[in-house]
């Protein structure tokens, strides 16, 4: 009961947020000093269609009234129509945020496996040389500019070596496998189109790479510092002094308890990720909302940019809500009230 | 000082102070040593590999691209330390009032720190520079619009630690005012995390500035800020590597000092990694 609860009170107080949200971004694309009407007819368009498609969006209404608008239509789930791809902004989304959630996960991969180990290592080996090289790798990808490593990735290993495939989530020769999820790689895998997903996944693996590693290294600091902590608690002291091997009192016994704030730490980085998703997808051409979200704000599509900046508000939200919840499974003393 | 004792002896501090200082030299005092000017093309000397006459060569319309960093740094410096100086100023202000007013002004303060916090900053950054035309200061703006909330949660979580503390209570009970006690006991006592979180944000907020310059939202050309100019470069990469890569190396050193010194800091701070 008390779990439930405080999911609800949760999800009310995300509800507000995110009304929240939209009352800025509205207010923010609002008081643009630029017309999006000349956005979208061209400069050279006579006055008087200027002055039609004006009355047409609404601009013509107070804000205040605009807004209500708006608000109205959300609330019956729709988000408008794009100025830029003349589609509702709902199907837009629907279309693109796929691609980016398959990019973001495989990241969210690439970076757990690279930071945890990292992590561990460095506990173990504190202030040795091992703990040293880990950190300064970890350090390493936090600090680099990720649309340089995109850049060079693409070519040393798509240009120069022919390793892997070049931007874009299938080759233009490939198939694409039919749309359940929206994910190339896992529609393929659940339809069993292999060559699509062999080729997916390999599309997958150099913009989740170059996404991924600057987490890792989020990750790794965080790990490092909490099993720290816990390396010196009574219950590991005690697993030690059973003679269990070093390896089960690290793994089964340390790791487990030290991974509470890293699970808010991979929480937070996912919010970094979606982020970095607008860089890379630009980079990578990559089909998904953060480069729906860089067109968008070029063009000034008011409606689509007020859609993405909502859908990122409403993921990164969500995320949150399940690493607290997490925390109840990973750790039984905490009780929500 | 112990912390200074403790900060020299730990070699990943001393390094990041060491790249820090070397970016600060430059900035102060390298575009004085410049060997060209930064902004103006020499179609004399177009797209040069790294020679005596041009160290780390020139780009596509003859600019010397040594410098062009050389004047980046200031550049650097200073759009990390505006961002890091407003969004931490915003920041810190509404978390000590929330903090220390507590009740219904908590509540209020900490929601709209919620939504900025929701808030995918590089997605407003983007629509606020396009919307205020793209330029450097107007993607500060930006970038500062969107970094506080992060100071505002560090602060108000200070504020309400020392809030219960001895010194505080007897500065109550010996009658001080409100502000007074506020000022003099609890900003001092609150400021280390504050300025330790602004360190390491320092190379944070520059990856994120260069990002905006490199997608178009930020400085233009001909600006030699160093994400701009790793854009300039990136149709050159294949043939003529060193100008994407020159300043994309000086965007890493850069980080990686701030990065460096604001790690050791953390863990000469945190009581629980000094064992």
């Amino acid at each position: 009961m008390g779990l439930w609860s405080y999911i609800l009170r949760r999800l009310a107080l995300m509800v507000l947020v995110l009304f929240g949200v939209t009352a800025i971004t509205f207010v923010l694309t609002h008081v643009v000093p630029v017309n999006p009407v000349l956005a979208l007819v061209g400069d050279r368009a006579p006055q008087e269609l200027v002055d039609k498609v004006y009355r047409e969006l609404g601009l013509d209404k107070p804000l205040w009234t605009q807004y209500g608008i708006y608000m109205e239509n959300l609330l019956q789930g729709n988000l408008g129509t794009s100025i830029a791809s003349q589609r509702p902004v709902a199907e837009d989304l629907a279309r693109y945020l796929p691609a980016t959630m398959e990019l973001a996960l495989a990241a969210m991969l690439v970076a757990i496996f690279l930071g945890v180990p990292a992590g561990i290592v460095s506990a173990v080996y504190h202030n040795r040389w091992p703990d040293h090289v880990a950190r300064i790798l970890a350090l390493g990808g936090v600090s680099l500019p990720v649309f340089f490593v995109a850049l060079v990735f693409l070519a040393v290993f798509y240009v120069k070596l022919g390793w892997m495939p070049g931007p874009g989530q299938l080759s233009s020769y490939v198939v694409p496998p039919p749309r359940i999820t929206g994910m190339v790689v896992l529609d393929a895998l659940l339809t069993a189109h292999w060559t699509a997903f062999w080729n997916g996944l390999h599309h997958l693996i150099m913009p989740a790479s170059v996404l991924g590693w600057s987490s890792a290294g989020i990750i790794a600091r965080m790990l490092r510092s909490s099993l720290l902590e816990v390396l010196h608690a009574d219950y590991v002291r005690t697993a030690r002094a059973k003679g269990l091997p070093e390896r089960t009192v690290i793994l089964g016994h340390a790791l487990r308890n030290a991974l509470i704030p890293t699970v808010t730490v991979i929480g937070l980085a996912f919010g970094g990720l979606l982020q970095g998703a607008v860089l890379t997808e630009t980079i990578f051409a990559w089909p998904g909302i953060g480069r729906y979200a860089t067109l968008s704000v070029t063009q000034i599509d008011v409606p689509a940019v007020l859609g993405v900046t909502l859908v990122a508000a409403l993921i990164y939200s969500l995320v949150n809500l399940l690493v607290d919840i997490s925390y109840a499974y990973l750790d039984p003393r905490i009780h929500y009230g | 000082m112990k912390t200074w004792r403790l900060t020299r002896r730990n070699t990943l501090a001393m390094a990041g102070i060491l790249i820090i200082s070397f970016f600060l030299v430059m900035a102060l005092v390298g575009p004085s040593f410049a060997p060209y000017s930064p902004t103006q093309p020499n179609l004399d000397a177009i797209l040069e590999p790294p020679s005596a006459q041009h160290l780390l060569g020139t780009d596509d319309t003859g600019m010397d691209i040594l410098s062009r960093i050389l004047w980046g740094s200031r550049i650097a410096f200073t759009s990390a330390l505006t961002i890091v100086l407003v969004a931490g100023g915003i920041g810190t202000l509404v978390g000590l009032l929330a903090g220390w007013w507590g009740g219904i002004w908590d509540d209020i303060l900490m929601r709209i720190t919620d939504m900025f916090l929701a808030f995918p900053s590089l997605i407003l950054a983007m629509a606020i520079a396009a919307i205020l035309r793209p330029s450097l200061t107007n993607a500060l703006i930006a970038i500062s619009i969107t970094y506080w909330p992060i100071y505002a949660r560090l602060a108000r979580s200070q504020v309400l630690s020392l809030k219960e503390r001895e010194f505080v209570e007897a500065g109550r009970a010996a009658g001080q005012s409100s502000g007074r006690l506020l000022l003099r006991h609890v900003v001092p006592n609150a400021l280390t995390p504050l300025m330790v979180q602004a360190t390491l944000d320092m190379g944070a907020v520059l990856l994120i500035a260069a990002g905006l310059s490199f997608i178009g939202f930020g400085a233009q050309p001909p600006t030699p800020e160093w994400g701009r100019m790793v854009s300039d470069g990136r149709m050159y990469l294949q043939t003529q590597w060193w100008i994407a890569t020159f300043p994309a190396l000086a965007i890493l050193l850069f980080v990686l000092g701030f990065n460096f010194l604001g790690d050791a800091l953390r863990d000469i701070m945190d009581p629980r990694s000094r064992r």
